[in-house]
């Protein structure tokens, strides 16, 4: 007599496809997932709490390892929450370097995404391409901070170092090589049939079903909803920058993949349009007082960052700590469709799904 | 000298014979497999933008095989508690004794071949079946979920892909009318390499043959990114070897297979006949490793549903049509001329 028998099968906290210490606990009848359940926190280190005990400045090292693929943006969100309660100004120069740092970061986030995605189907060399553009951005950011990875680069009321000689202009020649490089890209991958046929159709949800579960970023975009808060809620000087939002209809894994891929393009424009804008001279630094002090109040603000909307908000009760410091952390919010996804697919379908909503697992679980 | 010993009859000398020709077959296989796994590293490395390795012999790395080797040896044998211990520890071996028994038909040049037997793709592919069974052994007896998948994997895409494989071959067989790897090569020297004749049956071939070998894009018994590494998770240190050196003396095998069946073995290209068979047959060779480690740079992996309908809805019925239109090419071929 022949029996079959549900399986239980902890996928993670170590496991190579699970972009870090994400577990999921599957229930699986030979390799069709019949619930999927997953379990986060192995790598809270509980930011916010340790905020509290914390000046301002002192806090954005810590924003730094929330999403460590694309700090730059972490950095941003925390700066200019305080900046809002306190009514700062800041310098052109200082935005321009911060819109420059901050969209390398996300063309760095989308290249590692891909990377690590290709990487999750079985195709190794695309990764490799994938670091090796990065390297040249990180190089990039390197030379204007000293950092690789975790930037520490903002400042309330600025940036903390200007751009070094000849910096602009390297950074400006790096944007037609991108460019070729994605062609390559595209040329290599996205329009392979064994690529496509893993990804086309496959986790598919709806535009309201994105809006239900509150996706934001490419996993939202990916639908047909047209949020950027780039274009919708200008926040620095993104309002001066001419680029397209990018939206795909279909909602499965390839509409995302393409998102993020025409993202990147996306990021290319409105760099060159700040290299050529940016300002000759002027102050990295707006006027603030030694020790920053928000004055009593809250704040929320939110930004785009790669993976969606980061928003930050602060309690303040006029001391140089936050009385309290939340993130809208969008890896943890747009993990939160998962287990609707998974119900009956395959385990090969799981790394799929998982790595196209490209979630940071520091980020996560905060 | 091979046929004067293949017809002697058996003695103590002709063994001793055997024996030692069979060893030097064992260290050139190993050789091979030293330098395929080498060479698949610089090949990769040089198509994703980086060196390989280039540290131990020289900047070519020469000895990183050897040395890795030496650690697989040095390592800890692990046996989980819970596995079920006697198949745990026969299923690598079950896995490799087939894959060197295979070499033993495969004819390197018209001369040095150890068994030339009447029907030997027929042997060549009974007992490379033989190992998907040492692959679901071990996946059970690991009493791992993740070894579990991947042994139920490597059982069902062997299984489906063996079809189209020998039927793909079929085509060959009629136009050369043996089952003896020799005669094929021969009938290749009377009218042109089978790539030629048979383009449809060699690339039916060569996919259903990577899917044989579970290299990319059909790695998905060992998938790294779904299964960690399907069948063989549990094991380390030299059984984990065993089961990696099948591989490559199974990549070693298809890809002389390949040359015999495709690429008309030792035969020279014309005018180039004074450059020596066997030299031939190790530039071939060497082609047929390469297509397989350009594959493993370029394509992602199938999905396990999608690997069962390609290979029977698609592999299949092109390699049934192959026959047919094959035969009756030959029929209408023999009637006119």
């Amino acid at each position: 007599m022949i029996r079959t028998e549900e399986m239980l099968l902890n996928m993670g906290p170590q496991h190579p496809s699970t972009h870090g210490v994400f577990r999921i606990i599957l229930k699986i009848d030979g390799e069709t997932i019949i619930e999927a359940k997953p379990v986060i926190g192995y790598l809270h280190r509980g930011t916010e709490k340790l905020a509290e005990d914390l000046q301002y400045t002192q806090i954005i090292p810590y924003t730094d390892r929330l999403d460590y693929i694309s700090a730059m943006t972490n950095n941003y969100v925390l700066c200019h929450a305080v900046e809002t309660m306190m009514g700062l100004e800041i310098p052109d120069r200082a935005e321009y370097l911060r819109v420059i740092a901050m969209e390398l970061g996300r063309i760095v986030s989308h290249l590692v995404s891909w990377g690590t995605y290709l990487l999750d189907l079985g195709a190794t060399t695309p990764f490799l391409y994938a670091f090796r553009e990065r390297e040249a951005i990180i190089n990039l950011i390197n030379e204007l901070c000293g950092a690789r990875l975790t930037f520490n680069y903002m400042r309330v009321g600025g940036v903390k170092w200007d751009a070094p000689e000849g910096w602009i202009e390297k950074v400006r020649d790096f944007i037609p090589y991108m460019r070729e490089q994605l062609a390559g890209y595209h040329d290599l991958v996205s329009g392979n049939e064994i690529f496509l046929s893993r990804v086309k159709g496959v986790g598919k949800y709806t535009k309201e079903e994105a809006i239900q579960y509150s996706l934001s970023g490419p996993t939202l975009r990916c639908t047909g909803v047209k949020w950027d808060l780039r274009k919708d809620e200008p926040y620095s000087i993104y309002n001066r920058f001419d680029f397209d939002v990018v939206t795909r209809e279909t909602g499965d894994c390839l509409s995302r993949y393409e998102v993020r891929l025409e993202e990147i393009e996306q990021s290319l424009r409105i760099v060159e349009q700040a290299v050529e804008q940016f300002p000759a001279e002027g102050e990295i630094l707006a006027k603030v007082p030694k020790i920053i002090k928000a004055p009593k109040g809250e704040a929320f603000v939110r930004i785009e960052s790669p993976r969606g909307e980061i928003g930050c908000y602060i309690a303040s009760d006029g001391k140089k700590e936050p009385y309290r410091l939340k993130f809208r952390r969008p890896s943890f919010y747009n993990l939160q469709i998962l287990p609707k996804l998974l119900k009956g697919e395959n385990i090969a379908n799981l790394i799929a799904i998982l790595g196209a909503i490209d979630i940071v697992l520091g980020e996560v679980d905060g | 000298m091979m046929e004067e010993l293949l017809h002697s009859s058996p003695g103590l000398v002709n063994f001793g014979i055997f024996f030692l020709l069979g060893t030097v077959l064992l260290l050139v296989v190993l050789g091979f497999v030293t330098y395929a796994i080498l060479a698949e590293r610089k090949v990769l490395g040089f198509m994703q933008n980086r060196m390989g390795p280039n540290q131990l012999g020289g900047k070519w790395g020469l000895l990183q095989t050897a040395a890795d080797v030496l650690k697989l040896l040095l390592k800890e044998d692990t046996i989980p508690k819970l596995a079920d211990k006697p198949l745990f520890i026969i299923a690598p071996v079950i896995a490799f004794a087939p894959s060197f028994m295979v070499l033993a038909t495969i004819p390197f040049t018209d001369k040095l071949q150890f068994a030339d037997i009447g029907v030997g793709l027929l042997y060549y592919i009974a007992i490379s079946g033989l190992t998907t069974i040492g692959a679901v052994t071990a996946g059970w007896a690991s009493n791992n979920k993740y070894a579990l998948l991947g042994g139920m994997r490597a059982a069902a895409q062997m299984i489906s892909y063996e079809i189209p494989l020998v039927m793909s071959v079929l085509g060959i067989i009629l136009l050369s009318g043996s089952l003896n790897l020799n005669d094929i090569v021969a009938a290749q020297a009377d009218t042109a390499w089978f790539i030629f004749l048979q383009p449809v049956a060699f690339f039916v071939f060569l996919i259903a043959a990577t899917a044989e070998l579970t290299r990319v894009p059909f790695d998905l018994v060992e998938a790294e990114s779904e299964l960690i590494a399907g069948f063989h998770v549990e094991y380390s240190g030299f059984r984990w070897a065993f089961f990696m050196l099948s591989e490559y003396v199974y990549l070693f095998a298809m890809s002389a297979l390949v040359t015999i069946l495709f690429f008309g073995g030792w035969l020279p290209l014309p005018f180039l006949g004074f450059i020596p068979g066997a030299i031939w047959f190790a530039l071939k060779f060497s082609m047929v490793v390469f297509i397989f480690i350009w594959f493993r740079a370029t394509f992602p992996r199938l999905r396990a549903d999608h690997l069962m309908e390609f290979g029977w809805k698609v592999l299949v019925p092109i390699a049934l049509a192959n026959i047919f239109l094959t035969a009756l090419g030959k029929e209408l071929f023999e009637y006119f001329f």
